[in-house]
Formats: structure tokens, sequence, C-alpha cells
């Protein structure tokens, strides 16, 4: 099974020149399968969230905590809606030829690919300068948070820490579709310098025949990446237990009490007036 | 560049003699098969060794797709029907004169009496960066030779380029666009049937194909209705010689008259595009207007619009230009 696909150029080298549908497929699959596994898991298995009593404990001591707390801001919402949409119809025009449906989809895919570059620079600004950049990431500080969450899944009751204003599967989450989504929106900005449209001048040899090979392939990598990613994102926005945040991502708040039940006060401070967070 | 060896790789060769046969070959073998009616455009492919399948599908030896009947007031041609056969068809000088013509001006009297109309119509398309064996898009690459900027491209798309630049070279599509006819596909699952305006289709909805037909499928049969039996005609191909060439341009157009205007009008360009062009915003603006200078003057700049010349096929746009003008013109005997 070829994993990427090869070619000759005019001198008779041997070229990349995309990747193989086949990891198409995989990356499909492998989403599928995730999403039945961890389906199944959650069906199968015991899970610990913070007991009731412990909650209105914290109720209690976090009394100035308003009854409905800020999680994303408008802009961050209206980020988070454009760049799914731009995403979607990315990965359609991507994907849907593959599978046989024909259309001119090169115009659309473009178009799209605009759109989500434009939001994620936004996102980019706006993160690095008027929300708590650092909250979203993941670095060596969780690794307790992480020790704790994987005994929690095992059925533990831990009573390490929770997360602060993301919870770590969001953030490992975001992780790699910051590599996924940067790779792919990097090439693809490269790649339009090969078609015909009115933002760039067409120039078919702003890299040699190897270097375009690897600009596709990694497109094409990014690509299949996302396919499993979306999948799971969008399974994980509709399970029931984590409503709260996909409602949070639509109407922007979340109740007193979600706030305490799965978060850290400590590491996501919110007052009356203005909810802060550190990581 | 592409070597023309002495014999042709091997590959296993299966000759039915009826189209169920080949159905049931074309279904078995699905995309490993190569399928061969004429053999005019299959011969090059496979002595430069661009292509190299492990079985060939030869149906010339299929009788029941051959020849042209008459069916609801309009014909019926086998696919593989010649191009001979075509053009001395009674039926078709009768009524369908336009194909006659173009099918007269494919290549040298040799080719007509042995190529397809079938292939003809489902030829890939000549563009020698492709042809030589290069990784094109058209190809599965990711780069188009012929639309660079030291490319030679005079012969490639001025409308509908979508990474690739390549573009129908078939005399006979134009004529069957404009006559409104209908290409009968078979596979393994039916039949279906599809206009042929929508049989072609261009790199922006398949850049590795010409037409819809998939593996595992064969174009059986070409349906003709009546709607344009016997109107006026125009073709004109525009070649660098006068005998065995593909078009650099051609037109085709089958109209009606009434009053002294036009009444119904199909108008097609090809090898400007990678499929036949039909040019719907000049039938939408003839129509109802006189065979004159006006109208025609009108028609190739509406034609024009949006073309986009190469380095080498500047000359294409006043050539469709004028081509356009003259199809509206009509012949002297239109008037």
């Amino acid at each position: 099974m070829d994993l990427v696909k090869w070619g000759l150029n005019p001198w008779g080298q041997s070229i990349l020149t995309h990747v193989s549908w086949t990891l198409f497929w995989a990356s499909l699959f492998a989403g599928l399968m995730f999403l039945v596994a961890h389906g199944s898991y959650m069906l199968l298995s015991a899970h610990r969230k913070r007991p009731e009593t412990e909650t209105d404990k914290l109720e209690a001591a976090y009394s100035n905590v308003p009854a409905r707390v800020e999680r994303h801001s408008a802009m961050a919402r209206l980020f988070h809606w454009v760049m799914a949409a731009a995403m979607f119809v990315l990965l359609f025009t991507a994907f849907l030829p593959v599978v046989g449906m024909k259309f001119a989809w090169v115009q659309w895919h473009w178009m799209a690919g605009l759109v989500l570059t434009g939001s994620i620079l936004f996102h980019i600004i706006h993160a690095s300068f008027f929300l708590d950049f650092w909250s979203i990431w993941v670095g060596p500080k969780d690794i307790p948070e992480m020790k704790a969450e994987v005994l929690r899944e095992l059925g533990r009751d831990v009573p390490g820490p929770k997360s602060g204003k993301y919870p770590l599967g969001n953030r490992l989450y975001h992780m790699a579709i910051v590599v996924a989504g940067l790779s792919a929106v990097l090439t693809g900005v490269l790649m339009m310098s090969r078609v015909r449209t009115p933002v760039f001048t067409r120039n078919p040899y702003l890299f040699g025949d190897s270097a375009w090979g690897v600009t596709y392939v990694l497109h094409g990598l990014a690509g299949v990446g996302l396919v499993g990613l979306v999948i799971a994102h969008v399974y994980f926005a509709v399970r029931p237990e984590k409503w709260w945040i996909t409602k949070s991502m639509v109407f922007g708040w979340i109740t007193r009490r979600q706030y305490l039940e799965h978060h850290e006060p400590e590491r996501w401070r919110v007052t009356a007036n203005q909810p802060t967070s550190r990581s | 560049m592409a070597v023309i060896h002495d014999v042709i790789p091997a590959f296993e060769l299966f000759q039915p003699e009826s189209t169920g046969d080949a159905m049931s070959l074309v279904s078995r073998y699905g995309s490993e098969a190569w399928i061969m009616a004429g053999g005019m455009d299959s011969f090059d492919w496979l002595k430069d060794r661009i292509k190299r399948p492990s079985v060939v599908i030869d149906l010339s030896r299929v009788q029941d797709l051959r020849g042209i009947k008459e069916s609801n007031g309009g014909i019926e041609i086998g696919a593989g029907t010649t191009l001979t056969e075509v053009v001395n068809n009674p039926l078709v000088r009768d009524k369908f004169a336009l194909l006659a013509e173009a099918a007269e001006l494919v290549a040298s009297p040799q080719i007509r009496n042995q190529g397809t109309i079938g292939g003809n119509v489902t030829q890939d398309t000549r563009c020698w960066y492709y042809r030589a064996g290069w990784s094109c898009y058209r190809a599965g690459g990711n780069i188009c030779y012929a639309d660079t900027p030291t490319a030679i491209n005079r012969e490639h798309a001025i409308l509908g380029a979508d990474r690739c630049v390549a573009v129908n070279p078939s005399d006979t599509a134009p004529a069957l666009v404009a006559l409104d006819a209908q290409m009968v596909i078979q596979s393994a699952s039916g039949v279906r049937v599809v206009d042929a305006e929508d049989y072609f289709i261009g790199p922006d909805t398949d850049i590795t194909r010409m037409t819809v037909l998939a593996p595992g499928e064969l174009l059986t049969a070409i349906r003709i209705p009546s709607t344009f039996a016997g109107a006026q005609f125009y073709f004109e191909k525009i070649r660098d010689r006068n005998v065995w060439d593909f078009p650099l341009l051609n037109v085709a157009s089958a109209s009606r008259m009434s009053g002294g205007n036009i009444q119904s009008i199909r108008i097609v360009i090809n090898a400007a595009a990678a499929r036949p062009l039909r040019l719907h915003t000049v039938e939408a603006a003839v129509i109802g207007k006189p065979r004159n200078e006006q109208t025609a003057m009108l028609a190739g700049e509406l034609a024009i619009e949006g073309a986009q010349a190469l380095r080498h096929n500047g000359y294409k746009i006043p050539l469709m230009r004028n081509l356009v003008k003259r199809a509206i013109r009509g012949n002297p005997s239109d008037t």
C-alpha cells in the first residue's frame, strides 16, 4: 500500500506528487473507530466527576461567582463558527470528489481556505492580545492534571487538580488542530500560486518539483488528518455530557455550578465582574 | 520525451463479438481494462508506453455496436460506427448534415475508415506534455507543464482552464452537442443516457478525465433527436494543414429561422477548452434577431468574454470571435 504518490519530472527524476487517498479512508476509518471505541467505553465504564456534595460546598464558598460565567466572548464564538464553516467547506470540497461526487470544487476550496486563513490570523491576534493566551496550551505543568484525569477515567476517586478554563482534552485537541490546521493553511496558501485566482499572480515556478511535491504531500497529510480530528470534535460536541461546553460556544456562558463542577476555581478565577484565567 | 518503440508491451487481449460479452469484460476488469474501438487514440498511448494496461478490450468485432438507424424521427448511431460510415450515411447526410460535415473533416480518409464516432468523441486530449508521460495534473501529478511561462501552448485552452489547459480535440463532439444528441452508456448496473453537453467534462470537475465515462462503463450509442433535423447548419474547422490535423478551433451550429429571424439556435465551439463549449450567452443574445452583421458582431464579442490567452495561443481569441461571427452569418444558402 502506497502512502504517497510519486511521479517523474521532465528530467526523469522521481518526485513526490500527492498523498495516497488510502490515507483519507484510513483517517475516516480511524475517526469512526475512535467514535465507536469511546462511545462503548463511556457506556461500559465508570466515570468520576466532582461529587455533588463537593460542588455544593464550592458553591457556598464561591458565592461571589456570578450565576452565569462567561466562557467565550462573542468575538471568540464568531471566530469558532466561521472557522468551523470554512473547515467543513474545505473538507467536503476536498474529499467529496475523492469518494465519487464530481463537481467544480477548486474555487470553493481556495475561497474557504482564504476564509480559514483570515479567521486563523484573526484568532492568533485576538488570543494573543485580548484573551489569556496560555490557557489553551499544554505543558509539563499539566502532568498532574493529566495523571488525575487518566485515573478518573479508569474509575478511581482522585482529588487531584481539575482543569483551568479549558479541559485537558480541549487543550490536547487544540494542539493537534494547530499542527494540522497551520500545515494545511500554510501549504494551501503556497499552492494557490499554482491555480488561477484573482488573489495571487500565478507562479508555478515558485518552488522546484521536489519542494512542490513536499508541499502537496504536507497539505494532503494535514487534510486527511483533519478528517479524523473533525470527526472526533463533532462527536464530543454532541455527546450529552459535553453539551454544556457546546452550549457555551453558542451562548457564551456556563452556569456557576458547571463552572465549579468542571473547573478548578484556583486555575480559572472568576470574579463578579470579570473572569480571569491562569494556567 | 516519448519514444515510439517497435513493440507494444504485452497485455491480455480480448476481442468480444457482442455488446453483452464486451460489457461482461468491461465489468470484470474495470479500471484495469483499456477499451479500444478503432485504436486511433489507443495505439499512440500503447506504442509510446505511457499507458501500460494489463488488459485490452478490442471492440472492433462487436457488430451490434455498429450501424445507423432511424429512431423517433431522429437517428441512433452505434458507437462503433466508423467515421466514414457516418459521413456516407444517407440519413445523416439528409437530416444532420452538420455531423456528416464534421466527421468528414476528421483527420484523413484512412483514419476515418478505421476510427469510430464513439472513439472520436471519447478520445483523450492531445496535449503533448500529458501524452509524453510527464506527471502533470491530468496524469495524476500536481503541475500543468503547458501553463508555465516557457511552455509551448499554441494549441491549448483559452476558456475553462482550471489548473490544466488541455483542450478537447474532437470534431464530431461540437456537432453532436449542437444537435442536442444523447449518449447511451452501459454498465453492469444498467443503461444511462446523458446529454452530449453533459457527457464532456472539464478539469474543474475531474482533471483526469475528458468525459463522464467511468471505469466499467461503455459508450454504446449516440442518439440524435429530430429537433434539428434538416435545420440550418454551420461547421467550420481551423487547423494548421488541411488534412490529418486536429482543430485549432472548430465551431458547430444548428439553427432554425422564422420570419427572417433566428428562432432557435445551438452554437458550440471546441478546442477552446477541455470540453466542447456551448455558447449559451450567445444563443440567448441572438434569438429573435436576423442573421446580419450586427448580430454576428454581437455574438462574436459575447463569445470571447472571459477568454484568457496563454503565452502562445492569443490568436485563438480573435479566431474564436470570427468563427462565431461566421456561424451566425451562416452559409450563403441560409439567408
